[in-house]
């Protein structure tokens, strides 16, 4: 079924995009290559954000929403480039090999100055991932139990702050390079719960850490500070205002929205941390 | 010439050969100068006029963010001298142990010898990283209970077991500097293998390596960052964070000054003991 939508979805947008190429659109010179515009993703790039690490494809959230803000700019699917960036290539200074750089940034203000957002494609719950036996010991979904748990994250993550203001435990978190190293903290028993967005949190509980569950989550309307996902430009980046006009339209039309319901999972299950 | 002021002589007039060679020394003294300050200049002239240099000051030289980052990162690289204080005394302790293995005599400890061989020839091949991956994640995985199975437990046996392997060469190789009239002499003298390694051979052997050693530690002193990938939130992880909140570069230099404080006078002192050690020598 997702793949016939997809399929449909990539047979329409040459037409599409074809008559907006015409009449000189907001993106004209100001894409990397003329009339190719350049996204980047991370190496490797996660599930539910990009399906078995391939963004060409079109699925998974960012790669749809890529496409779909691809299309708003005037860009046929083929004229969309992938390239791959860790964080730190992201935020070299210099000349960038991306127009726009798409893998779960959060937008801060400390952030904004010295690359360019966009403006938010999705606003993310965190979410609190530890093992059925944490559960079973008496860990429950209050601020009071999730203090005495010892605590990782990713160390290139917002989390940190949320972890170190909001929960504050009682033994200092460990800080990890990737999912994968926290998923192997946490097996080894070094780590009772890691703190992840929300999305990222139900796949690796359901999927990649054995015995995984999801204790609750913090969710974005109760956060000072959401943790907001923006495309990530080269400060001053002129495509700035193409993307976000993008999105804009993206966002009023509802085709945001549908892309979420139809890549991101129901996330009412699981318990509210007050 | 030191012996002649050593008499207490007054300095003869200078011979037309030590004037010239005076004269040459202080020529090449003013180009050194000349050209070092030609280089400082260009350096700090050119690079600020690249196309980019605006970019990489405010990416690496921020100091809003090196004002902001620096105390965590003092606060966090307490961590590593505790990991490096406890870590050096062990692998001082290991690598003298395989040394010791690596040079048993008597046939019926031939396996010991082996052993030792094997040790370092493993350790020394593998990359730090890999080893502290391994051990720091694979052990506690077998189901160790809290708190056996804490990073710093593993992450250290790590740093140890491969450390230890370079410290057991250099010190095989000081044994090895050690004549062997120095055992025939101790043997002649009636003293066991045993004390002859005891009270002749080690007591000149460890000597001689202290400079080589002293340079394995101070490059122990920046593996002990490898131990954040298992979790430890020492200086490098610390800077990493800030790195990634801010967008910013700048929290690395600041980690990496904090580690130059400590380990170029650590370089100096080994210099001055190498060079102290070859005056000795000739």
């Amino acid at each position: 079924m997702r793949l016939l939508v997809t399929t449909a979805l990539a047979l329409t947008l040459p037409a599409t995009a074809a008559l907006a190429m015409g009449e000189g659109t907001c993106s004209a010179g100001k894409t990397l290559t003329e009339g190719t515009l350049t996204i980047a993703t991370g190496n490797p790039a996660y599930y539910p954000w990009v399906m078995n690490d391939a963004p060409e494809n079109g699925e998974g959230f960012e790669a749809a929403v890529a496409y779909a803000i691809a299309e708003k700019m005037g860009f046929e699917a083929e004229n969309v480039t992938w390239v791959r960036t860790s964080f730190d290539e992201a935020i070299q200074p210099g000349a960038k090999n991306f127009d726009f750089n798409m893998q779960q940034y959060s937008i801060t203000p400390e952030r904004e100055e010295m690359v360019d957002f966009s403006l938010p494609y999705y606003t993310s719950a965190m979410a609190v991932l530890t093992t059925q036996s944490v559960v079973d010991a008496g860990a429950d979904a209050t601020l009071e139990s999730l203090k005495g748990l010892k605590w990782g994250a990713v160390a290139t993550t917002t989390a940190i702050p949320i972890l170190n203001d909001v929960i504050q435990p009682e033994s200092d978190p460990l800080l990890y390079n990737d999912n994968a190293d926290v998923n192997a903290a946490i097996m080894a028993g070094q780590i009772d719960a890691a703190l992840y967005d929300l999305p990222t949190a139900l796949y690796l509980s359901a999927v990649v850490v054995e015995g995984g569950a999801l204790l609750g989550q913090f969710p974005a309307e109760q956060s000072e500070r959401p943790d907001q996902f923006g495309l990530l430009m080269e400060e001053g980046n002129p495509l700035k205002e193409c993307v976000d006009a993008a999105l804009t339209e993206l966002t009023e039309s509802g085709e945001l929205a549908a892309i979420e319901a139809q890549w991101l999972a129901e996330a009412t299950g699981v318990p509210v941390i007050e | 010439m030191a012996e002649t002021t050593a008499t207490g002589r007054p300095a003869p007039a200078l011979t037309r050969r030590e004037a010239y060679e005076a004269g040459v020394r202080r020529r090449s003294n003013r180009i050194a100068l000349i050209s070092t300050v030609g280089v400082v200049l260009a350096i700090v002239l050119l690079v600020p006029l690249a196309p980019g240099w605006e970019a990489v000051q405010t990416a690496f030289f921020n100091g809003r963010v090196f004002a902001a980052t620096f105390p965590g990162l003092l606060d966090a690289f307490l961590l590593n001298v505790m990991i490096f204080a406890w870590s050096a005394p062990l692998i001082a302790l290991t690598g003298l142990a395989i040394a010791l293995c690596r040079d048993a005599r008597a046939p019926a400890l031939f396996p010991l010898r082996l052993f030792g061989i094997a040790y370092t020839d493993v350790f020394r091949g593998l990359p730090v990283v890999l080893v502290i991956y391994i051990i720091g994640f694979g052990v506690p995985g077998l189901g160790l209970p809290r708190p056996w199975n804490s990073p710093y437990i593993w992450g250290t046996l790590a740093l140890v077991l491969v450390y230890s392997a370079y410290v057991a060469e250099v010190i095989r190789s000081g044994i090895d500097s050690i004549h062997k009239s120095q055992r025939s002499a101790a043997a002649s003298l009636g003293l066991s293998d045993r004390d002859t390694m005891r009270y002749v051979v080690l007591p000149q052997a460890i000597r001689n390596v202290v400079p080589a050693n002293m340079n394995l530690f101070i490059a122990l002193q920046k593996d002990v960052a490898l131990l954040s990938f298992i979790g430890p939130v020492e200086i490098f992880r610390q800077a990493g964070v800030y790195k990634s909140l801010y967008a910013n570069f700048t929290p690395y230099v600041g980690a990496a000054l904090i580690f130059l404080a400590l380990t170029i006078p650590a370089t100096r002192y080994a210099d001055y003991l190498m060079n102290k050690q070859n005056r000795e020598r000739s």
